[in-house]
């Protein structure tokens, strides 16, 4: 069995590093640091961290302050809240004026587990993308989270990290792992399908992929860690080289990354798609891999998908 | 720093209010009510009070306005634009398409904007955050904030007013513009805001209390907030919605209602005269 590692773990460790690099960057949580991860940073960099206590909306708004001031603000919550609550004030605040702001959700989707529905976010991915100017990234494991921290650091913008709950395996265990913000990767070459997959799905997508060449089904797997700006580029020409696509998401099908890369594929190059998400529903309590399993986010539901849409 | 006298204040101050009404009936459209109330703060801030720079309006260590109660840009704009940030030109432009000054004030594209707002009660936040940011800096930048009364129904408002106490932000002087009157009616009927100096000093602000059009009392006001230490200053100013224009004064049907051109000649007579200029 591969190393486990949450995201929210990833974010963590990569903060403490980041600050003793950027005087610039602060952090601010609303009382789940713990939770979170940021704990971390304010142990060591107590004078750049800020617990604004059970109040989200003055989470970003204090954190689009600070960053008119030159910081760089890491504002950091659950999901749910961070881009439900407070949204309209990322929208007004931030992404109107385009402020340098990194907005860090742990415990985004289903895998968030006994807590149940009120605290798993599968609209957020939806929500953010529709934000001008706002970026999203949604890291497949806790090393393209510790990547994706230096990354949106360096990079001069509001952003959206979507960062998870439960341990997800390491799928990217190299050092000096990078990757190129807005740019997709290609974790394996096929001709037959391509599975489109972020976050704790990517795993799910190379799992299938495996399964899938015992058929004889060569299928081409992409981690798209950048939700928005979406690679246009990488999405068309796996269709136009493999003539069906298939994309898995921890997220509602409407409006996340399904939905993304339907609006480049119908523009484009329209193929065979098929969306495997969590379906218009809310979640409920269980443990993460209870949940994955009935809300068919799996290996399993992946490679039943592909064989459909092969057949038709 | 030069000290105006209160009459060229005064000046100052019925040149914003000329500009107000001249930029609303030229748009036919915005807020007269609520921009009308705050002229003699923003007046007392951007004439005397406040550190800026029109040469150069991203000078890190300036002074900081955010005007949270952004429906009244048209006060802002005629304030930045008599202090030479922009050709008074531009004012004339407001809300029309294509133009730098739009209906709620944008930072980017507004020399001299210090933060977008429009959406109530953000402003009060980000303040908040850039006090933050500045003390963290040990600046020496100080950080003023408008509301409105309205805005205090806001939840983020309290949540704000919360934090800025808590992290002795004596950096953060903010006012509310106190009229009385918001869209739907007098704040009493809608949802009530009294007593709204015992609120702030609940949450352990130093409050104080002004006519909010007289210029000699809001200067005390600023000079008591720039001594006082380790806590945020909420100055309180009682003002008239409409103010120095009769026939929208306690008005809370000309909150978002521009004048005509009859209107608008009257408003210029009762301001110093319609061929003032």
């Amino acid at each position: 069995m591969s190393k486990m590692m949450a995201t929210r773990e990833g974010y963590g460790k990569a903060l403490v590093e980041l600050g003793k690099e950027n005087e610039k960057v602060v952090v601010l949580d609303a009382d789940l640091s713990k939770s979170t991860k940021t704990a971390g940073f304010g142990e060591t960099y107590p004078d750049r961290f800020f617990n604004v206590g059970v109040a989200e909306q003055n989470l970003i708004g204090l954190a689009a302050g600070l960053s008119t001031t030159g910081k760089i603000p890491f504002a950091s919550s659950f999901a749910m809240f961070a881009s439900g609550r407070a949204f309209e004030i990322i929208r007004n605040s931030i992404g109107y004026p385009r402020l340098n702001v990194k907005i860090c959700a742990t415990h985004s989707g289903i895998t968030v587990g006994e807590d149940g529905a009120s605290h798993q976010a599968l609209e957020d991915i939806a929500c953010m993308r529709t934000i001008p100017n706002m970026t999203v990234i949604v890291p497949s494991d806790g090393v393209e989270a510790m990547t994706a921290v230096k990354k949106i650091a360096e990079f001069d913008g509001p952003v959206y990290l979507r960062l998870g709950r439960s341990g997800v395996p390491v799928i990217n265990d190299h050092e000096n792992y990078d990757f190129e913000i807005g740019k997709g990767i290609t974790l394996k070459e096929g001709g037959d399908l391509t599975i489109i997959a972020a976050g704790l799905m990517v795993h799910e997508a190379l799992k299938a992929a495996e399964k899938l060449e015992e058929k004889g089904v060569e299928a081409r797997v992409l981690n798209l860690h950048t939700i928005k700006p979406i690679d246009r580029d990488i999405i068309i020409k796996a269709a136009e080289e493999t003539g069906a696509v298939i994309t898995a998401e921890e997220h509602n099908i409407i409006g996340g990354l399904g939905s993304a890369v339907a609006e480049v594929l119908s523009e484009n190059m329209p193929v065979p798609l098929k969306r495997i998400g969590v379906e218009d529903t809310f979640g409920e309590s269980g443990k993460p891999a209870e949940l994955l399993e009935k809300y068919g986010l799996t290996d399993e539901k992946i490679f039943k998908t592909a064989i459909e849409i092969l057949a038709r | 720093m030069k000290i105006m006298n209160q009459e060229m204040l005064q000046q100052k101050a019925t040149t914003l209010r000329r500009d107000i009404v001249e930029m609303l009936y030229k748009a036919g459209s915005g807020h007269p009510g609520g921009s009308l109330s705050a002229v003699e703060i923003v007046s007392a801030l951007y004439f005397q009070e406040m550190n800026v720079d029109v040469k150069n309006p991203e000078w890190r260590d300036r002074d900081r306005f955010v005007l949270s109660k952004g429906h009244a840009a048209p006060v802002l704009y005629a304030a930045l634009a008599e202090k030479g940030f922009f050709p008074k030109s531009q004012l004339w432009e407001l809300r029309k398409i294509g133009s730098i000054l739009q209906g709620h004030p944008e930072m980017k594209n507004i020399s001299g904007v210090d933060m977008s707002t429009g959406s109530l009660g953000q402003g009060f936040s980000t303040a908040v955050g850039m006090a933050l940011g500045l003390r963290t800096d040990n600046s020496g930048s100080r950080v003023f904030a408008l509301l409105g009364d309205g805005e205090l129904q806001e939840g983020i408002v309290w949540e704000a007013a919360m934090a800025a106490p808590h992290y002795k932000l004596d950096n953060l002087t903010a006012f509310v513009d106190y009229n009385g009157l918001q869209i739907d009616g007098p704040n009493e009927e809608v949802m009530g805001v009294h007593p709204v100096t015992d609120k702030f000093k609940a949450f352990g602000w130093n409050v104080l209390t002004v006519d909010g059009h007289d210029f000699k009392g809001i200067l005390e006001a600023l000079a008591i907030a720039k001594t006082t230490k380790d806590k945020p200053t909420m100055i309180v100013a009682r003002t008239v919605k409409g103010k120095g224009v009769s026939f929208m004064e306690d008005q809370a049907g000309w909150h978002g209602k521009a004048p005509n051109k009859e209107e608008r000649d009257q408003a210029m007579t009762e301001l110093g005269g319609l061929d003032h200029e």
